[in-house]
């Protein structure tokens, strides 16, 4: 058998990512301690490099190795966020690794290989390989849950990842299984076209759909599929963390909507409601359960929870019957656009809690921050933007990602789940704006000042400067990344 | 020359807070202060000059700022709207928010975080100024949100205070609940109109359905009900008096709490359009305006008795636009401006003179050791109470004629009531606080001093003001603040409605006696017989304490919103901390026992069992016995039993369904 160049030549960045992480893997034993700063500076360069092809793919649709792999503006516009993304994480992680003395270059080989996990994912055309891509990504994730080999919470968040995440990648390749069983295929346009024929109302078919979506509503941490979250995002390396919360969400995000567009877009009265069901219970149980926690980063998981209950409110959107195209791709794009948005100020809250060090440990109860606002006031200054764009306030890009996902259930005539959302988003300033509270109107106590401190380096600061750019910018500029994700969505049947 | 004057009034603040906030801690105080009140003197400059070209041409102008894509089929300008409700609220806004600031630099004289004050209070003012000036509802909103963050930070500014916190995080949570109904009612608007700017929406309101205008207004109300703290969203008001007292003048009495009603009256159009929103409008504001009276008899900290006193005034505002009377509420809301001001910053003054002690129980017999503050503060009270020929008078007048005269009984009597608490708590604030005999602990007696002219000299600018304020609408209905505001405060397809000298006469000599007998009710309470207020709570203790206790609705919320919420929150994440836990350590017991029994099975079962068929036989039965006592039956048991039920379920509700819709064909 022999593959086509030009199927090659469309997964390149793909190559060059599995390459490159090879390539850090090989170079690690032999390179001096000093010096793995390169490697890490080596798989930042390679994610540049992957930009810049996959630039190319915007407007184009290109099937590759006879329909398993697409490459389009969608999966263009998730693969330029995650690199993004990655190279933000192992920015955090240079310095972040160093401080909690896990400095081992492989980190990094870790985060290309879930990164090429996640970008097949966002170009898989067939189940397969979708489910190829999770297990890539979800595998390594479950290494770097467990980075931290000496800490028990470490072990126990990377066991527990690893236990409830093979149980889930189970029922999502059960529900594979029976699909095929049903359509005699796993392309999702042959599925499309079976289930909207002779399979229309199959329990069977119906049976697979549920699996499907139980098995990726445990990958975007939905409720009740989200137990595993608190516990594993408290547990990992925060850069880890922050990686996990965004990145995998995101890719899972755009694989999950690929999927019920592509596969079961003509059945949509047969997934909408349980949709919407869970993205419900999602923003409810999200923003009450983070209310009671101590910890910043058991708050910002279940913050993370009730952010996907609220990307959710763009699939019910985009799969809500009876609505004009362009209201559906509205739902589509601003879910983009949400995530996109989601990520900068997540990401920046998590490189917050990275810094801040109590002692030798990681500041991450709630009380660390006490009176930060009177030791280290840009900082404080950041956290509080990060903090109110996460609880939607102009004019920051939290706002603006809430303005399009429910102006758009609105125009899909779901203004009472747009009530139902902003009514959490108003409950969720409360929990957020604790840490402002603990930051600007505390008196530190003499024990916090001696003990906590920021540890800035370059290339956290990098990141900061990229996340709070992001936040402000995005808030008082959306217009061009609307725009970009207006013309990266998926054709809407 | 015009459209430069109406983008300076936004920009000098914002240039304060650029300044104060990044460098402020590079020059003194001094400067810091001077740079604050002084960037909104210049605004309030500028404001003039827009009020004279106004003055000229009442057309509504737009000024763009700069136009800001927001991508897609949105786009929305950063722009202004200059007309003449405009250019009151500007006035307001940047007139007392001038005299506030002046004051404040003297009030906050050598506090820690000066500053930091004075950033928050111009950022205040950057907001406020957006939301009166925005030329579309996304602007109006995001100044909307901004004065309620800003508000969040200042009442918290008190830090070392735990209630201060918890009082702006209270604050800050229910005006988002009514935030919401605000943004669902920009996006209804969109929706019907595809723009958000006033001029198209406003202009072709008549394309709405009833139904529609309804939804949208009575969303706007929502966010009305919560900015402007009126039942049941007003919990927030009183206890925001945590904050540093000019943030009560100028936040939460002149200028934020009233963002509610100019939004009304700025969609009035719409309103006018859904009568079920103006009967609930009128409604609300009537039983506002008495349930808060009631409260604000009792209490005995100077700032809540003012505060209740607020919400029972905003309460009149709204009962005005319910009746139709736009006109009557702006200019109520500006005459509450003066008076309000007037009266949160001389206690301030008050409190400030007796070294931050706000109770009036430990008051009294003040008038001779700090006239100018008493002059002006009794001067407040004269003018919220309704005595003519003072600012309060001519306004609550006007809402209350007009809601007679077009037969609004209902809320007349309300308000007539409510008229008469407000002139007896006001006085009774007035006895405690200035006459009768000094209850002053000995202590801070001693230091009791005036306050130096930086905060005297505004307040007795805002005495002046609350004075001759009302003038301005005087003939009522008829004055020149009527003819100003006759373009975009009149109901739309309202009739001209005559109506005879002698009925205005008769309900002005009403309202006065309705005031003079609060007054004169409270000199005998307090002046005459002061044992008597104490003889009446003793007599019905009950309705006493339930008044102290705020009609319980701060613990009504709790018990019932808030206490249940957390409970829940606490309980899922107790569920999540261990039904988790459980699960892996099940499964990892389950290998454990299996890989035990399956070496066990071989040992005992292959080489053994192979020989002897019965004991194998037993064998397999032990071991069957032991995993049944085990964690792996259980927990397997749960997960294919809970897996069933949940696919029974949804394969039954969706069969169920298409087999009701396949069985057609």
């Amino acid at each position: 058998m022999s593959i086509p160049f030009v199927d090659l030549a469309t997964i390149l960045p793909e190559l060059l990512i599995v390459g490159i992480a090879c390539l850090v893997l090989v170079l690690d034993p032999i390179t001096p301690t000093a010096k793995k700063d390169f490697l890490a500076w080596m798989s930042l360069g390679v994610l540049a490099v992957c930009a810049l092809v996959t630039m190319e793919d915007f407007g184009e649709t290109t099937v590759a190795f006879s329909g398993l792999v697409v490459v389009d503006s969608y999966a263009a516009f998730w693969k330029m966020l995650l690199y993004l993304v990655s190279g933000l994480t192992i920015l955090l992680s240079m310095s972040y690794l160093k401080e909690e003395k896990i400095d081992l270059a492989e980190y990094y080989a870790f985060v290309l290989l879930a990164l090429a996990g996640m970008m097949v994912m966002v170009s898989g055309a067939d189940l397969l390989t979708i489910y190829l891509g999770i297990e890539l990504m979800s595998i390594t994730l479950y290494i770097m849950a467990g980075f931290k080999r000496f800490e028990a919470r470490s072990i126990e968040a990377s066991a527990k990842y690893f236990v409830l995440g093979a149980f889930s990648s189970g029922i999502l390749l059960y529900g594979i299984s029976l699909l095929f069983g049903v359509t005699g295929s796993t392309r999702l346009s042959e599925i499309a076209a079976v289930v909207n024929g002779p399979a229309l109302n199959d329990p069977l078919m119906l049976l697979a759909l549920m699996l499907i979506i139980v098995g990726f509503g445990f990958k975007v941490a939905a409720v009740p599929f989200h137990m595993w979250t608190p516990d594993v995002y408290e547990g990992a390396p925060t850069s880890v963390t922050a990686f996990m919360a965004v990145a995998s969400k995101a890719a899972s995000f755009a694989a999950f909507l690929r999927v019920l567009l592509e596969a079961f877009g003509g059945v949509k009265p047969n997934w909408n409601m349980l949709i919407l069901a869970v993205c419900l219970i999602t923003v409810a149980l999200g923003n009450l359960v983070a209310i009671v926690q101590t910890n910043v980063k058991r708050m910002l998981a279940y913050s993370s929870i009730a952010h996907a209950g609220y990307a959710l409110v763009g699939v019910v959107v985009a799969g809500w019957v009876g609505v004009e195209t362009g209201v559906s791709s509205r739902g589509v794009s601003s879910l983009m656009l949400y995530l996109a948005i989601y990520s900068f100020m997540t990401i920046g809250a998590f490189a917050m809690v990275a810094i801040l060090r109590k002692g030798g440990l990681e500041g991450e109860d709630i009380e660390d921050f006490t009176g930060l606002a009177k030791r280290h006031k840009g900082g404080a200054f950041l956290m509080l933007v990060f903090m109110i764009s996460l609880a939607g306030i102009p004019p920051t890009a939290g706002f603006i990602g809430k303005f399009y996902l429910f102006m758009a259930a609105v125009n899909a005539g779901l203004a009472w789940l747009a009530i139902f959302g902003l009514i959490f988003a108003a409950i969720s300033a409360f929990y957020y704006l604790r840490i402002v509270m603990v930051m600007y109107m505390r008196e530190p106590s003499p024990e916090h000042e001696q003990h906590t401190r920021l540890v800035l380096s370059p290339q956290v600061s990098v990141v900061l400067a990229c996340a709070v750019a992001g936040v402000v910018l995005l808030g008082i500029f959306p217009g061009p990344l609307v725009s970009i994700a207006d013309l990266s969505i998926l054709p809407i049947k | 020359m015009f459209d430069l004057l109406v983008l300076l009034i936004p920009l000098f603040p914002l240039l304060a807070v650029l300044a104060n906030g990044f460098y402020g801690s590079r020059y003194s105080h001094e400067w810091a202060g001077r740079l604050a009140f002084g960037s909104v003197g210049l605004s309030f400059l500028c404001t003039l000059g827009v009020f004279a070209s106004v003055l000229s041409n009442p057309e509504p102008r737009e000024v763009l700022a700069w136009s800001w894509i927001f991508g897609g089929d949105l786009s929305i300008n950063l722009a202004f709207l200059i007309d003449p409700l405009t250019t009151v609220m500007l006035l307001v806004v940047t007139g007392v928010g001038f005299l506030i600031h002046v004051y404040s630099v003297g009030y906050m004289h050598g506090e820690e975080g000066f500053t930091r004050f004075f950033t928050y209070m111009n950022l205040f003012m950057v907001s406020m100024l957006l939301l009166v000036m925005g030329s579309n509802y996304v602007v109006m909103f995001i100044g909307w949100e901004g004065v309620g963050l800003c508000s969040y930070l200042l009442i918290g500014y008190y830090y070392e205070k735990v209630s201060a916190g918890k009082a702006a995080t209270k604050a800050f949570v229910v005006n988002r609940i009514g935030d919401a109904g605000f943004l669902i009612a920009v996006f209804l608007i969109f929706a019907h109109f595809g723009s958000l700017d006033y001029s198209t929406v406003l202009t072709q309101a008549s394309s709405l359905s009833t139904e529609m205008a309804t939804a949208i207004t009575i969303c706007l109300l929502i966010g009305a009900f919560g900015k402007s703290a009126q039942l049941p969203l007003y919990t927030w008001l009183p206890d925001a008096m945590e904050g540093p007292t000019p943030v009560s003048a100028l936040i939460h009495a002149a200028t934020m709490v009233t963002a509610g009603v100019y939004m009304v009256v700025r969609n009035h159009v719409l309103f006018d359009m859904a009568p079920i929103a103006l009967t609930t409008v009128g409604i609300i504001g009537g039983l506002t305006a008495l349930f808060a009276a009631t409260i604000g008899l009792v209490q005995n900290d100077i700032k809540r008795v003012l505060a209740y006193s607020t919400v029972s005034q905003l309460g009149y505002m709204f009962l005005a636009c319910g009746v139709g009377a736009y006109t009557a509420a702006i200019f109520h809301l500006v005459t509450h401006a003066f008076f309000k001001a007037l009266l949160f910053l001389s206690a301030g003054a008050v409190i400030h003179s007796l070294h931050h002690e706000q109770d009036i129980r430990k008051m009294g017999g003040l008038y001779k050791k700090i006239p100018i503050t008493h002059a002006v503060f009794l001067i407040g009270t004269l003018a919220i109470a309704g005595i003519p020929p003072l600012a309060g008078f001519w306004s609550k007048d006007e809402i209350m004629a007009h809601a007679f005269v077009h037969g609004y009984y209902h809320l007349y009597i309300l308000a007539a009531i409510g008229a008469f608490l407000t002139s007896f708590y006001m006085f009774r604030l007035t006895y405690l606080t200035f006459y009768g005999q000094s209850r002053v602990e000995p202590h801070v007696a001693k230091h009791i001093h005036e306050s130096p002219p930086i905060m005297t000299v505004p307040l007795m600018i805002l005495a002046g003001l609350a004075v001759v304020g009302g003038f301005l609408g005087v003939p009522p209905e008829h004055g020149w603040f009527h003819s100003f505001l006759h373009d975009v405060a009149t109901p739309v397809g309202a009739a001209p409605h005559a109506v005879d000298m002698s009925t205005l006469l008769g309900l002005m000599g009403a309202a006065v006696s309705i005031a003079l007998a609060g007054w004169g009710l409270a000199h005998y309470m307090y002046s005459v017989r002061p044992q008597m207020a104490n003889e009446w709570a003793e007599k019905s203790p009950q309705a006493y304490t339930t008044l102290l206790n705020k009609y319980y609705v701060d613990e009504f919320y709790d018990r019932v919103i808030v206490e249940p919420f957390k409970k829940l929150g606490m309980l899922w994440d107790w569920v999540d901390r261990h039904i988790i836990d459980r699960f892996v350590n099940g499964i990892g017991k389950g290998t454990d026992i299996s890989a035990e029994a399956i070496t066990w099975t071989e040992k005992h079962v292959i080489y053994a069992g192979l020989n002897v068929v019965g004991y194998g036989n037993h064998l397999l039965a032990w071991s069957w016995r032991k995993l049944q006592s085990g964690m792996v039956h259980h927990y397997a048991a749960i997960l294919i039993i809970g897996l069933a039920v949940l696919i029974h379920l949804v394969v039954l509700w969706f069969t169920g369904s298409s087999i009701a819709g396949s069985s057609g064909y």
